[in-house]
């Protein structure tokens, strides 16, 4: 897989190679998230959107400074709101405990629920419009912390626990197939939610220029020892020209190239230390004997349940665990991409590739996870122009004004769709367990 | 005379447009809940069939137009339909024979279905986009409109108008006829009760002598038409693009559970249910009050329960209830 990334590297840029590179690590968390709740549980859950939009959420949330105007418009109403919500779950966590169960309690609770909701309205407007109407150009939300960013992984993990805690205990209970419809529903409400709520997200306005843990091109260009660094590094070449302006600007132009991928090389160095460490630590909880009681559960349910096994909190953990890493994904994502777009998140893309990438790689094995992700990725990346090549291989008899090849070479960004459907279809048929299988030994 | 005009807004901008966009759902989660209940599992892939079929649909229909075939006042994609019926069953059964198959004979668990399912959804996706593109298309032709609001209004001396559009008559009629005919079908009929016994008890069937083979090609028939009219419908209704076919999985399948899956009528049913409630809680009921409620009373916001930013959230929340409450669905479905 390595090979094939250098290859890019080589041959298109070490540009592409490199934000390839990171984007593979990147998918490489979310399928091990996503692995843990389906190969060691067998939990699925096809909300990974969801929880990748969270974890962006948690990036702009805490790294974005705080809009102060915004706060004094609309913060006092929010706040209320906030302590609303929290004082109606106290109280119906109070008539749960205290209140036989009944028809009546039923309609109690969904009677103050309602109502609730209406009150929370109509204390929210006045606060939500005055805050969306706060420079609504650059700001018109509350803004967050303004701490740095690489904090918000951390939080990005407990904001999709937290959801992944609340969608386990009404959905977990559910047979696998009805599992996955309604988790794929619930991710699509909380995309709603953060489309649409702008006092807090922006919606589909965007965030964007988020801060960054690496350095900025514009700032390294400037800085001397990075203008050494890459005068030493390419010393070779350059002594090769022997005119002084030229090499000048040879020079510059190398600086420029070399700081777009010294940045991507940060980023890099980030993403890879947070894949070891997640590595290392799912490998340990692979085979510990808590890895093993998982197993026993996704095998035999029953028996683990009569071993007295808490089936029920076990899987809840687990996909607390496995949402947590798919939130800290996204909000490495979000990190990466410097900018936060609800609108992108789409199911194909954020919960179905990263399926294929689970499924591809092997259920059940983080190595298996890690090559799904990288191998899925790559081909998402590179399918177009490998069918582009193909198409101009297999028309090559036609002239270039013939209508079918015009048209085929119109579609070809949705060759990459046809490859994902076909491995996934062929990897399924031949190669059930992927490739990588799960192996267990035996110590 | 104002509590007519406030019936007829509601009619205007709920009930007919709820009942012709539940219909087009109706017809979905008929499709999902007779694969859920024959084949045993979700399939995925439903929105890109039903975009599979509305394509083929769309070739034929501009077929017949550079012919000149036209049905007059009707759009010509109604003579598109049988022909693309057609198609679509053939592509269906090739699917079928290539990779459901395999997977049925070896008795997998419908999660893995569901996940081939996937598979297919991907590749059909492709199959649509690459044929006849991402983008939004019209194939809408001849007459628009069978009520027009001036012309009501005019005639009833009204404040409100009602517009009916042909397209939401003719989806309201194409429906109440397929499923009546689907329900007599499945009631019946020979092959309809043995589909339903092979549906409630596969090695029951089998021993009483019914060929397994025949039901799984009769339901992915089946399926290809409900699949085909549904997709039309809509397209014609609305507008055919690929995406927006793709997301219509999520109401659909909140309507095949919610009427209880593996139930036909409750599937017919959900599709009302999920498309009423959308309307009803996303509509701005400003003006409706303002018909009924004496001037002093007359709201000054929207009354909108919710903006309609959270229209397809509350189908959702809705199957969420659903699922918490009652598992198997307002019409006892398969237990879950």
């Amino acid at each position: 897989m390595l090979v094939l990334i250098i290859l890019v590297g080589v041959f298109q840029s070490w540009n592409i190679a490199l934000s390839i590179f990171n984007m593979c690590l990147i998918s490489a968390v979310m399928t091990m998230g996503a692995n843990i709740q389906w190969g060691y549980a067998g939990l699925i859950n096809f909300g990974i959107m969801g929880y990748t939009a969270l974890g962006g959420l948690a990036a702009v949330l805490i790294s974005v400074d705080p809009v102060q105007e915004a706060w004094r418009a609309g913060g006092f109403d929010i706040l209320m709101c906030l302590w609303l919500i929290i004082a109606m779950i106290f109280v119906i966590r109070f008539i749960l405990k205290n209140f036989a169960k009944s028809k009546l309690r039923t309609y109690g609770i969904a009677g103050i629920i309602i109502a609730g909701i209406i009150i929370i309205r109509v204390t929210a407007e006045p606060g939500i419009e005055a805050i969306e109407g706060v420079n609504p150009a650059k700001t018109g939300f509350l803004g967050g912390l303004g701490l740095p960013i690489v904090f918000s992984w951390v939080v990005g993990a407990f904001f999709a626990g937290g959801l992944a805690f609340i969608v386990g205990k009404v959905a977990l209970g559910l047979r696998a197939d009805y599992l996955a419809i309604a988790t794929l529903l619930i991710s699509e409400i909380v995309i709603a939610i953060i489309k649409h709520e702008d006092w807090l997200t922006r919606g589909v306005k965007n965030v964007i220029g988020l801060k960054r843990p690496a350095p900025y091109e514009v700032n390294l260009q400037s800085t001397e020892w990075f203008i050494n660094l890459v005068e030493n590094f390419n010393i070779g070449k350059l002594n090769l020209i022997s005119n002084l302006a030229d090499r000048q600007t040879a020079l510059n132009q190398l600086v420029i190239e070399g700081s777009s991928v010294f940045v991507k090389l940060c980023y890099s160095g980030l993403f890879l230390t947070v894949v070891i460490i997640l590595l290392i630590l799912t490998q340990k909880a692979l085979y510990s004997p808590w890895g093993r009681m998982m197993r026993a559960i996704r095998d035999n349910e029953e028996a683990a349940n009569a071993m007295g096994k808490n089936v029920v909190k076990q899987h809840l953990l687990i996909f607390i665990l496995g949402s947590a890493i798919v939130g800290i994904a996204g909000a490495m994502l979000v990190t990466q991409d410097g900018l936060f777009t609800p609108g992108s998140y789409r199911p194909m893309r954020y919960t179905f590739l990263i399926w294929v990438m689970v499924i591809v790689g092997g259920s059940g094995n983080n190595f298996g996870a890690i090559l799904g992700g990288f191998a899925v990725w790559f081909l998402w990346i590179e399918a177009a122009p490998m069918a582009l090549f193909m198409i101009n291989m297999f028309t090559a008899g036609m002239p270039d004004t013939h209508a079918l090849k015009i048209h085929l070479i119109e579609s070809v960004p949705y060759f990459r769709y046809l490859m994902m459907g076909l491995g996934l279809l062929l990897i399924m048929r031949y190669r059930p367990k992927g490739i990588l299988p799960e192996k267990i030994e035996i110590k | 005379m104002d509590i007519l005009n406030a019936i007829i807004l509601l009619l205007n901008y709920i009930f007919v447009p709820a009942l012709a966009y539940g219909s087009q759902l109706a017809l979905g989660a008929i499709f999902v809940t007779l694969i859920y209940g024959i084949l045993r599992f979700a399939n995925f892939a439903t929105g890109d069939m039903m975009s599979f079929g509305t394509m083929v649909a769309i070739l034929f229909t501009w077929y017949f137009q550079s012919l000149g075939i036209s049905l007059g006042l009707l759009p010509t994609a109604l003579i598109a339909i049988p022909f693309a019926v057609v198609f679509m069953a053939l592509y269906m059964l090739l699917i079928d024979k290539f990779v459901f198959k395999y997977y049925r004979v070896q008795k997998s668990p419908p999660v893995q279905l569901a996940m081939v399912s996937i598979g297919v959804m991907f590749v059909t996706q492709a199959v649509v986009r690459i044929i006849i593109g991402p983008a939004d298309r019209r194939f809408f032709d001849g007459q628009k409109f069978i009520v027009k609001a001036g012309e009501f209004k005019e005639m009833t001396g009204l404040n409100e108008g009602l517009a009916i559009k042909s397209t939401q008559v003719i989806t309201v009629f194409v429906t109440i006829i397929l499923v009546s005919i689907l329900f007599w079908f499945l009631n019946k009929t020979k092959t309809g009760k043995s589909m339903k016994a092979y549906s409630d008890n596969e090695d029951l069937a089998l021993l009483s002598g019914i060929d397994p083979k025949k039901i799984v090609m009769i339901t992915w028939i089946i399926a290809a038409i409900l699949a085909t009219i549904g997709g039309v419908l809509y397209g014609l209704d609305k507008s055919f693009k690929p995406f927006t076919y793709f997301n219509n999985m999520l109401p659909i399948f909140a309507a095949a559970i919610v009427g209880g899956i593996g139930n036909p009528f409750g599937a017919f049913l959900g599709g009302y249910v999920i498309a009423f409630s959308e309307i009803f809680l996303t509509y701005a009921y400003k003006k409706f009050f303002m018909y009924i409620l004496p001037e002093s009373m007359e709201p000054e916001t929207l009354v909108q329960l919710l903006s309609t930013d959270y229209k397809f959230a509350v189908s959702f929340s809705i199957l969420v209830i659903v699922l918490l409450y009652r598992p198997s669905g307002i019409f006892k479905g398969k237990v879950l």
